[in-house]
């Protein structure tokens, strides 16, 4: 990758900190208020091994509800791409599901399911499956009417049609899909450990919050920021696993 | 007999016409195109060769057999090349085969004699996007033709490739078929490329499409780049373009 392609936004950042480093020096606020940046490493470096040990907890949650969320996710577009009726049956109801406020759920989510890994994986699933779900649906859609009509000439069926060729033309829909689901993911696992975990990044900012511990309720913040970027990086990596044909567009 | 019997075919959608009482024959190892203006209802046609629309009334007979009665005899190159873009060249070749049943190994068996014949050879490990559009094109056809189908039904095969490629696509098309004389059903509006290739052409009235015409082009074979020039080409190109600028009228 080249340096310009990032290098604007790498400015624009430490410019965004350094006017932070600032205002939080002048004692505006004092420090258990706002911390200034470089307080914030250095006692989130300092509490490095707690952090670990909620950001795996919280990681665990994150990965096993998002493998939820996309056999789900999948399930559901399958059954929406084969079935008219099913389309309109399932289709409503999913977009009225994503209208539920997170906030009240949640708390509900884990009376229901106790403090364990449970409720933390459904809430994750349940806000990431959506869009897999429509970007798979609408992938399906842009498969190639003439493919569609030569493989139905060779006598495919409803099924082998769409193994061979629908799902293979929705991959990169699904991957674009993903990269929204993924930047959820790990804000719904924080979400649901707010509202009751025993361990986990979401319980370790409440506690750190309810002990005026600015600092590190915003080096907890950093660390599930990193753990987005890092899960959002890795569905490129992915992405170019799956799909080796897309870079070999050039003839040889 | 007959290989391919058309008898009065009708198909219409939302009660408007689109053939008409559409009657054709092919005889085995012949080489027929339809030509017509664009929008006229070739396309259809295929589709109700290939089983995809049922015909509102009429009947279509492969060796005797009505279609209805065993389907999918007919092996079908779409106007675009229709290569998965996913696949290998190797992999979209015996797409068909595989889809028949027919095991990997043994499908790769059928394709790999006809690689050097259709200037493959070398490519089976590339995808589509690494050809260029005449390989494609031939890629399409070997794809089509190993399907083992007692019919080709080729749909505009070269209607997207630029003049150069095509007229040598024509050229190449011309020799393999002198080799292999496979029963082809071609759809094309070019007229020089309909009377360099068949032995019959059926001219095709605008909608609802009927046969106007149905010229036996008896040119003799192999067709070379003389037989542009032999005064009966010329003849036949010119009464086939008269029939279609009549009929635009």
């Amino acid at each position: 990758m080249r340096p310009g392609r990032w290098l604007p936004s790498l400015a624009l950042v430490a410019l965004l900190v350094a006017a932070w480093q600032l205002y939080a020096a002048s004692g505006a606020l004092g420090d258990d208020v706002l911390p200034g940046p470089s307080r914030v490493l250095s006692q989130g470096w300092e509490h490095r091994a707690t952090l670990l040990d909620n950001a795996l907890p919280t990681l665990r949650a994150t990965l096993a509800g998002f493998a939820l969320s996309l056999t789900v996710g999948f399930a559901l577009s399958v059954l929406i791409d084969l079935s008219g009726v099913l389309r309109r049956a399932l289709m409503p109801v999913l977009i009225v599901s994503q209208t539920l406020p997170l906030i009240a759920i949640a708390p509900l989510v884990v009376l229901w399911f106790g403090f364990d890994l449970l409720p933390k994986v459904l809430l994750v699933a349940f806000v990431t499956f959506f869009p897999i779900t429509v970007a798979l649906v609408e992938g399906y859609g842009a498969t190639d009417r003439d493919s569609q009509a030569l493989l139905r000439s060779m006598g495919a069926g409803r099924w082998r049609i769409f193994r061979t060729l629908r799902v293979p033309t929705a991959l990169p829909y699904f991957f674009a899909g993903l990269r929204i689901a993924i930047t959820y993911a790990v804000v719904g696992a924080i979400f649901a450990e707010y509202a009751g975990a025993t361990e986990g990044l979401g319980i370790y900012m409440q506690n750190a919050k309810n002990s005026f511990r600015t600092d590190l309720v915003l080096a907890a913040v950093g660390v599930s920021a990193a753990l987005t970027l890092a899960l959002f990086a890795l569905t490129y990596a992915v992405e170019r696993l799956a799909t080796p044909w897309a870079r070999k567009g050039e003839r040889t | 007999m007959s290989k391919l019997e058309i008898r009065n075919l009708n198909r219409s959608f939302d009660g408007v016409p689109v053939l008409k009482d559409l009657t054709l024959d092919v005889a085995e190892g012949e080489f027929v195109s339809i030509l017509g203006p664009s929008g006229s209802g070739k396309s259809t046609t295929f589709s109700v060769l290939t089983g995809a629309l049922p015909p509102t009334s009429g009947e279509v007979r492969v060796d005797g057999v009505p279609l209805a009665e065993r389907p999918g005899r007919f092996a079908y190159m779409p106007q675009k090349d229709a290569l998965l873009p996913w696949r290998r060249v190797l992999d979209n070749l015996t797409l068909g085969l595989e889809v028949a049943g027919v095991r990997r190994k043994e499908a790769r068996r059928k394709v790999e004699p006809l690689l050097d014949v259709f200037g493959l050879t070398g490519y089976e490990r590339s995808y589509p996007a690494q050809l260029s559009g005449g390989m494609r094109q031939r890629a399409a056809l070997l794809r089509t033709v190993v399907q083992d189908r007692e019919v080709l039904l080729l749909d505009e095969p070269f209607g997207a490739l630029d003049a150069l490629t095509r007229a040598r696509m024509q050229q190449w098309i011309e020799r393999v078929w002198e080799e292999y004389r496979w029963t082809v059903l071609l759809i094309t509006h070019d007229v020089r490329e309909a009377v360099f290739l068949s032995d019959r052409v059926y001219v095709f009235s605008p909608r609802p499409a009927t046969v106007v015409k149905c010229v036996e082009v008896g040119l003799p074979r192999p067709r070379t780049l003389a037989s542009y020039t032999d005064p009966a080409f010329t003849r036949i190109e010119a009464e086939l373009l008269e029939t279609l600028l009549e009929e635009e009228r």
